[in-house]
């Protein structure tokens, strides 16, 4: 079940449409059939392939370059827990190490029930809310040990459920290019002086840069 | 606030701010009258208005803006922009909080810039684990190419330009320029070597290619409404303008804060009440970083420095992406620089041999020490692998009490990109201040194994 939908494609078509090179869209394409299955599988990536026009091995050495890219099914919530300088001071390795004790895991593994996967991350630019978290990448700010297994504890009830999708899904909104507004993509060399450029250079007797 | 002026943050406290109704009803300047203005001068117009007001670039090496889009090579098409969204410096908050809060500012500037330029395409790349930033950029987008701002004929003139959101999917060093694009054509970061890969030359596909900051492009707009002397008029000669500057760790109120270069002191920064509000209360001042997890530390000497690159630098660190996380007398310095290195170690894209071999060889070293099985040679062991990665005296600041001189920024590398050598900042930094702390951990906590001690004498 790790090719994309009928609809996915058709999404995955779009993007490919806006890059000059089909191979540019290889990252987005990923996240899109990780949003559709909750990680990056193997078929996955065989049809990422076929879509840009490169190797699957091609698309699996880009893939695993990327930390947000999981290859093998993870948790239904990912917790990322910031420990790097300013959550550090602040609190940041306590947290995680309270999140180890009420999880019930280590950094990086995940719960027996499928629900959760803790990783200690590095800096997610929340500094100033410090020790700061995400879950499925959605901001937690100032996290206490309370907060923390408030969170949980909303997580697994499904109160959280409107604000946190499950893993995978990023932007609920996506960019849309009406046919009609689009302009100008092509592969490089297609390309041309733009025309604005041009009518300067024109004006100006051919000088300017 | 009213005396301190806001250039990109006017509308971070406003209701709405992200949509585009928002963004022309409420700031310092009138949105999207300032593309309007824009189409008004030539492109090589506004490239000179930006030149002449010395936007510096807001990403951490602070190089002039208009300066980089001039190295362009005039007779090669396309040109693309591509607009780097992938922060994740230790330490930095501000490209996002513009993307969430203010995205048409920013989509604003990419059209100036892309206008003047002459690029073909504008690709906004992202940070990958920014849900939200990418959410709101892409409603922003979908807002702004319905109105007819974006795409084709904008404005019903002969300017057209897409503007495409990426996303990546977690790695510092995208953010480092050459290794964005490697990622934008859809391979692993890695970095490219420089020459012949300056992407002003060398980009994107192989095309000239500029790569601007989000803070840098959305100074645009309002410098085109208010104009170069005005915005000259905010800061010093050499670093005009403000810097949005996150200020974290031990001060009483961290937050996002605008403040003109070059005249606000560190001090300022830590003590006013608009901004830190005083180091935590009952506790004083060890060390800061002044710009990001690869800036060397400054210490209490430091902090009547103003906010400007160039003296910043000269004492021998940099305001690099305007992150300067306070650390005061509880810190350990060893576990702080630990965790920085650990940053560095775990982010290394593998490409150069020095860099992925010895920033897990300082990690390792640091750890150990810090576990209480450091070695009697471990502070020169640690200096000898970080001069593999930056050989020569590495910038630090002044140590008056022990006689030392500043060394100046930049350092020296055996690598690609800065990356590695930005591991050496908080080794060095912190073993030149902090040096019985190091010791205090290898002498009193030392557990060498028996099996260390010499053949025959063990039992």
């Amino acid at each position: 079940m790790a090719r994309f939908t009928a609809a996915n494609e058709q999404i995955a078509r779009d993007i490919i449409a806006r890059y000059p090179l089909a191979k540019s869209a290889t990252i987005p394409l990923c996240h899109l059939a990780q949003e559709q299955d909750g990680y990056l599988a193997d078929d996955a990536m065989a049809q990422v392939a076929e879509l840009v026009g490169c190797s699957s091995a091609e698309v699996l050495g880009t893939a695993s370059f990327y930390e947000m890219f999981k290859l093998h099914e993870i948790g239904t919530y990912c917790v990322n827990v910031c420990t790097n300088i300013s959550c550090q001071l602040l609190g940041g390795e306590e947290l995680l190490h309270h999140a180890e004790q009420t999880l019930g895991v280590r950094a990086g593994g995940t719960t027996s029930d499928g629900m959760f996967t803790l990783e200690d991350v590095e800096c997610i630019a929340a500094c100033t809310e410090a020790p700061a978290l995400q879950v499925n990448y959605r901001y937690f700010h100032n996290v206490t040990n309370e907060d923390f297994d408030q969170m949980i504890a909303d997580l697994k009830s499904g109160d959280l459920a409107s604000e946190v999708p499950n893993h995978g899904t990023l932007a609920l909104v996506r960019q849309e290019i009406p046919a009609d507004r689009q302009t100008n993509i092509g592969p490089p060399e297609d390309q041309e002086i733009p025309v604005w450029i041009a009518r300067q250079r024109q004006t100006a007797g051919g000088d300017g840069s | 606030m009213s005396d301190v002026p806001r250039i990109v943050s006017s509308r971070f406290e406003t209701e709405g701010s992200h949509t585009m109704e928002g963004y022309k009803s409420s700031g310092t300047y009138a949105g999207y009258e300032q593309i309007r203005a824009a189409l008004a001068l030539s492109p090589d117009e506004v490239s000179s208005l930006v030149k002449d007001a010395s936007v510096l670039g807001r990403g951490g090496a602070g190089f002039p803006a208009g300066v980089k889009w001039g190295f362009c090579p005039p007779d090669v098409w396309p040109r693309y922009l591509v607009v780097n969204g992938d922060e994740s410096e230790p330490g930095t908050y501000k490209d996002r909080i513009l993307m969430e809060r203010d995205p048409h500012q920013l989509i604003e500037g990419c059209l100036i810039a892309a206008y003047a330029i002459g690029a073909a395409q504008v690709f906004l790349y992202v940070r990958g684990e920014m849900a939200h930033a990418q959410e709101r950029i892409a409603a922003a987008l979908n807002e702004a190419y319905a109105a007819g701002l974006v795409g084709k004929n904008i404005l019903g003139t002969d300017f057209s330009v897409d503007i495409v959101l990426h996303w990546g999917a977690g790695a510092y060093i995208v953010g480092e320029e050459t290794a964005l694009i490697e990622s934008l054509e859809g391979n692993r970061g890695m970095p490219r070597l420089k020459p012949p890969f300056f992407p002003a030359a060398k980009g994107l596909y192989m095309q000239p290619t500029i790569v601007n900051n989000v803070e840098t492009l959305a100074n645009l707009p309002w410098l085109l409404s208010h104009g170069v002397e005005e915005y000259r008029a905010i800061g010093t000669e050499t670093s005009p303008g403000t810097r949005l500057i996150a200020l974290s760790g031990h001060v009483n109120t961290p937050g996002v804060f605008e403040v003109p270069q070059g005249t606000t002191t560190f001090r300022e920064l830590f003590e006013d009440e608009r901004y830190g509000g005083g180091i935590r209360d009952g506790h004083e001042l060890k060390m800061f970083i002044p710009g990001g997890a690869s800036a060397p530390w400054f210490f209490p000497e430091q902090i009547d420095l103003p906010l400007e690159g160039r003296v910043i630098g000269g004492a021998g660190s940099m305001l690099g992406s305007g992150a300067v996380v306070v650390m005061d007398e509880t810190t350990d310095a060893v576990r702080a620089c630990l965790r920085i290195v650990r940053f560095f170690a775990r982010e290394s894209c593998g490409k150069c041999t020095p860099c992925r071999e010895g920033t897990t060889w300082e990690e390792k070293i640091l750890q150990r020490i810090l576990d209480g099985h450091g070695r009697p040679n471990d502070l020169e062991l640690l200096l000898d692998v970080a001069d593999n990665i930056s050989p020569g005296p590495y910038p630090a600041a002044s140590h008056p009490d022990a006689g030392l001189e500043a060394i100046p920024f930049p350092p020296k590398q055996t690598t690609i990109c800065p990356l590695g050598p930005s591991s050496v900042a908080p080794i060095t930094s912190a073993i030149r201040r902090f040096r019985h702390e190091f010791e205090a951990k290898i002498t009193h906590r030392d557990l060498i194994p028996v099996a260390a001690a010499p053949m025959g004498e063990g039992d």
